[in-house]
């Protein structure tokens, strides 16, 4: 028998009410023993039940009491839900007497990794858990549920099933090669036959990428040469001094990062220092640092300065930029206009001073990103590395089919590459079992002690 | 009387497992009903097919007698798949069944060290489960150190036709009555399986106008890797094909409860690959048409096989059946359809060298484990000949991994997977299967079998040539460059291929999807075999493919390597599907990778396993 967890599973003193969590074959007997109210012990399964949290004689909390037994329980073992007043001081009160009453402390995660390794949910369920813990926002929340509740994986299964049909009509070809009865599978047909897989997989990969801005943000790197006006953009689309903003060029000597919401969607915004080469060590280290932000970002706003001509470094920057998704923001158009820009880029123009062209900038992100458009409801998304690298895989292996069609490479080895794609959606679902999952558990789930 | 080994059965399996356990130098005796039927081929007409000929050439590789005797029996040989890629191309011949049982049994008689008797065996003598010997239904007793059971379908069988059901094996045989009931009493699981057979037609009361004929191949193959073909071209027999209608079809809807399997007469599980042409009929209610094959069954008699017909209806049903095909209006059957039912053991009590768990130094082999097919049965009989000698000797077990040979293949599933009705091997079955060619199964299993003892130094010679001529024209290929003379050039252009550059060495032009052998053999003199070429064509050609699988491989060995300790209580891994305790319980498997592979154990499943070997054993990686 496992031994009985309990831990706090709401945010500590931030709502009204915090829930505290009890799990294993002990739970309904711990709790029972510091409760005061019904005989938890016989009551019905799925069931709410007020009174008292006891220490000794004193009344600790009026709470409610959600017992639930095995196994249709979240980890399949029997479970108590505390439901007491949300003050810090009450709940620790609480989680202290149920340790003293023999539950261990609960470590990070280990609800989930009950409910997964007693069979109740699929790894990728598993991860969309962990996800929902760190979620911050309602689309996050929301998206994490959509995991749990199975709809990815649903889908996935879906495609898994095309693929399923045609490496099946492959494999009756070969296995029964003089009877008719099978379509024969050849080239022409194949093509189309994975041509809407294809599709499927690339729509699940868009979505994805979606999926990923609801749980990340989008990076958002603002560039330009010194004392182009970057951190006072970042101050007026903040509203608040978070860069040090001077006239002399260089102020910025670290990446500033500071967050904002469009759409419900964070915007993490990452001022970086001016590029330019310099002699300064200190600033030559926040130049490096800004040129890697620039790799990993993903949208990058190019500042340039109406007030003066195009130098060779901005013409650098321009070109450094051109393959990433980016934006131009010329700034100080309350000065004189001495730039000259021939480009097909998306420019903005404004001026930090009037506060104008900044909502013009936040409009052009937003439909960068069809930010407007994304819906809650439809959240069919895989949201993390590991899934998305896996349906990539897939797409991968279907593409090689189609190229090598052009080889005329024999249909039954391009089976193979079927094959593979299935299983790595069995591996993105759980349907197939791979060793590196094993070490992966072992270092999410922190077993093996 | 005592022998070290004795096989009980003169089928394909008994066969290669008494021919090889007595080339190993161990005395043996094989112990058959009638030595007449020894190599018997109660069914189909033929050797090999899609994956079973590349089971051939395996066992030819591995020293055992199949292919031989089928490339000196046969009056027509093909290439099945060889429009297909080279992975699934496999071969079958039209074997004679005369000549195939005979020139088996001289091979037999011929052997050193193998006594051949005649005999019906209805229990075993088992000593603190150990096997002891064998006791006739004479009472008389043998004895012997080891024993190989392949009694094919002859276990407690029923001749089923219509409602009328016969005691007995294929051919009038009598059948063993208690041998199975004493091995349910030694502890083993018995289940009751079903196959069948189509009717045999009189040959000059077919009308071959009406059928189209299918020819053998224009092309020379053998099966063993040590023979020259033994046969001409232009003397191969035809073959014919024709198809049902809608009247057989109606008289056979109409006639369905008389039927042995759909009027509830028989209790086996039939295969669903090999379905009666009712199943086919009732399954496939849509399908206007099915193609039958008319086959000789051999040159010293006039019976065809009517492939694809199987069925278990009563005569005078079969009899309009027949008629209503279009050139067999006035067919004569020789012998009527039938289904037979048969008791097999559970093949979850076997281990991978094929001797049972339950009684030590017994192996089965062939149909008693649950396989259908001639050669599936072959080959397990060579590797439970293989086995029993090993056993003998105190020597590991020699196990042939999915990546090695179909042969390794079935096996796994058989004792991993059990099966519940008759196992034939599919090449969808062999993951791997693009390195299980059958052109390179010498390459593949012949080192082993040298190491083993199974071959002679001949065919171990025979091998090293074919290694040495490997290399040889790899090295031509690669110092051979193409000049870009105009002849070539027009030949290129004549095909509308892209022209090379000027003196591309002949490897990197091979690497060109449409640049094959019988291409560069009109350019220049290429002075290899056809089969050296093919070996070789096939590595450059799909290199990248067979790394791939190369890749999969190493992926799955790492599992086979994660050993599972013989003693483990799995009562003691926490939180396993109870399906998944049951199954591993029962099976026993020796790797993760095994495991892994038992239906219905799921991933999750797995990795409780693995973390609770981590966890117990700690040094499972």
């Amino acid at each position: 028998m496992e031994d009985t967890i309990a831990a706090i599973s709401t945010s500590l003193g931030v709502g009204a009410i915090s829930i505290i969590r009890v799990s294993g074959s002990n739970a309904i007997f711990i709790v029972n023993q510091i409760f005061k109210g019904k005989d938890l012990t016989k009551v019905n399964s799925h069931t709410i039940h007020y009174g008292f949290i006891m220490e000794n004689d004193e009344e600790i909390d009026e709470v409610l009491v959600t017992v639930m037994k095995a196994p249709k329980t979240f980890t399949t073992e029997d479970i108590v839900e505390i439901n007491c007043h949300g003050g810090i001081a009450t709940t620790k009160k609480i989680l202290e007497l149920l340790l003293e009453k023999g539950c261990r402390l609960a470590e990070a995660g280990e609800f989930t990794k009950r409910a997964f390794l007693n069979g109740r949910i699929s790894l990728l369920e598993a991860e969309s858990v962990s996800d929902l813990i760190e979620s911050k926002s309602n689309k996050q929340r929301q998206m994490a549920m959509s995991g749990i509740s199975g709809r990815t994986t649903s889908l996935v299964r879906e495609i898994r099933d095309k693929l399923l049909d045609v490496i099946a009509n492959i494999e009756v070809n070969i296995d029964y090669p003089e009877y008719e009865d099978a379509i024969e599978i050849t080239h022409e047909n194949l093509k189309e036959k994975v041509e809407p897989i294809k599709k499927d997989l690339e729509l699940l990969l868009k979505n994805s990428e979606v999926g990923k801005i609801i749980k990340s943000g989008i990076d958002v790197a603002l560039i330009g040469r010194p004392n182009v006006g970057k951190s006072s953009i970042l101050n007026a689309l903040l509203n608040e001094e978070k860069a040090i903003v001077t006239d002399i060029s260089g102020t910025t000597r670290d990446a500033i990062e500071a967050q904002m919401t469009l759409n419900g969607i964070e915007i993490n915004l990452i001022d970086t220092a001016g590029i330019r080469d310099t002699e300064d060590t200190v600033e030559k280290i926040g130049v490096d640092k800004s040129k890697k932000i620039l790799e990993t970002a993903d949208l990058v706003i190019l500042v340039l300065n109406n007030n003066e001509a195009l130098t060779t470094e901005d013409k650098e920057l321009l070109e450094k930029i051109k393959d990433k998704t980016h934006l131009i923001f010329v700034n100080k158009t309350d000065l004189e206009n001495k730039l000259v820009l021939e480009t097909n880029d998306t420019i903005v123009t404004g001026n930090t001073k009037d506060l104008d062209g900044l909502e013009a900038l936040k409009k052009k992100i937003v439909e960068m990103y069809h930010l407007d458009e994304i819906q809650e409801k439809d959240l069919t998304y895989l949201f993390n590395v590991r899934q998305i690298d896996l349906v990539k895989k897939a797409l991968a292996n279907i593409n090689q089919i189609l190229n090598d069609i052009q080889k005329n490479i024999p249909v039954d080895m391009l089976e193979i590459h079927l094959r593979e794609a299935f299983d790595n959606l069995g591996l993105l679902i759980g349907e197939t079992y791979e060793d590196e999952l094993i070490d992966k558990l072992f270092k999410n789930f922190c077993l093996g002690k | 009387m005592k022998y070290e080994v004795i096989v009980v059965g003169g089928g394909h399996a008994g066969c290669e497992a008494s021919h090889m356990s007595a080339f190993l130098g161990h005395k043996t005796l094989l112990i058959t009903m009638n030595k007449k039927n020894i190599a018997d081929m109660p069914c189909n007409p033929s050797i090999g097919g899609t994956a079973k000929g590349v089971i051939v050439r395996d066992i030819d590789a591995l020293g055992g007698l199949m292919g031989k005797v089928a490339d000196e029996s046969h009056f027509q040989m093909k290439m099945l798949n060889s429009k297909k890629g080279p992975a699934v191309q496999s071969l079958r011949c039209q074997a004679d069944k005369t000549t195939y049982p005979k020139n088996m049994l001289k091979r037999l008689e011929d052997t050193k060290n193998l006594t051949i008797q005649e005999g019906l065996v209805e229990d075993l003598i088992v000593e603190e489960n150990k096997i002891k010997g064998i006791v006739l239904a004479n009472g008389e007793k043998i004895l012997c150190d080891a024993l190989i059971l392949t009694t094919g379908t002859y276990l407690k069988s029923n001749i089923l036709r219509g409602a009328v059901s016969t005691e007995g094996g294929p051919h009038g045989e009598g059948r063993s009555n208690h041998l199975s009931d004493n091995l349910k009493r030694l502890g083993f699981t018995i289940q009751r399986l079903k196959t069948g057979t189509p009717p045999r037609i009189k040959a000059d009361s077919i009308d071959f106008s009406k059928c189209s004929i299918e020819e053998g191949d224009q092309k020379y193959y053998t099966f063993s890797h040590d023979d020259q073909p033994k046969y001409k071209i232009e003397e191969q027999q035809k073959c014919y094909l024709i198809y049902t209608n809608q009247e057989t079809h109606q008289i056979i809807l109409d006639n369905l409860d008389k039927s042995s399997m759909y009027g509830g007469y028989v209790t086996g599980v039939g295969p669903r690959y090999c379905p009666s042409i009712e199943d086919k009929i009732v399954r496939f209610k849509d399908k206007e048409r099915h193609q039958l094959f008319l086959e000789p069954e051999s040159m010293y008699y006039d019976e065809w096989y009517l492939q694809g017909f199987s069925t278990s209806m009563p005569e005078d049903v079969q009899v309009r059946m027949v008629h209503s095909l279009k050139g067999l209006e006035n067919a004569v059957i020789t012998k009527y359809a039938y289904a037979i039912e048969y008791d097999a053991i559970d093949p979850l009590q076997l281990k991978l060298s094929l001797e049972t768990k339950v009684i030590e130094n017994l192996f089965t082999a062939g149909q008693i484990n649950g396989t259908s097919g001639y050669e599936e049965a072959a080959g397990q009989g060579l590797m439970a000949g293989i086995n029993a000698a090993r056993k003998l000797e105190n020597q590991e077990p020699f196990i042939l991994k999915r990546n090695e040979s179909y042969i390794g293949v079935l096996i796994d599933d058989l004792v991993t997977k059990g099966t519940k009705e008759p196992y034939r091997m599919l090449t969808s079955r062999a993951e791997y299967r693009l390195l299980l060619r059958h052109d390179n199964a010498d390459l593949r299993l012949r080192g082993y079998a040298h190491e083993l003892g199974t071959i002679t130094n001949e065919m171990y010679q025979n091998y090293l040539n074919r290694v040495a001529k490997i290399k040889e024209l790899n090295e031509f290929l690669k110092t051979t460059k193409l000049e870009l003379t105009e002849e070539v050039k027009a030949k290129f252009q004549e095909q509308n291929f892209n022209l090379p550059p000027n003196k591309m060495n002949l490897q990197e032009l091979l690497k060109r999807p449409e640049i094959t052998f019988a291409f560069l053999d009109t350019l220049l003199a290429i002075p290899f075999s056809e089969d050296i070429k093919e070996v070789v064509e096939i590595a450059i050609k799909y290199e990248g493919y067979i790394k791939k699988t190369e890749k999969e491989i190493e992926k799955m060995l790492k599992l086979e390597e994660k050993q599972i300790p013989t003693d483990i209580d799995y009562s003691k891994v926490k939180n396993l599907a109870s399906e998944a305790r049951v199954k591993l319980e029962k099976i026993r498997p020796i790797s993760i990778g095994q495991a892994a592979r038992i239906s219905g154990v799921n991933p999750a499943d797995i990795s409780i396993l693995a973390i609770y070997l981590k966890k117990e054993y700690g040094k499972n990686d």
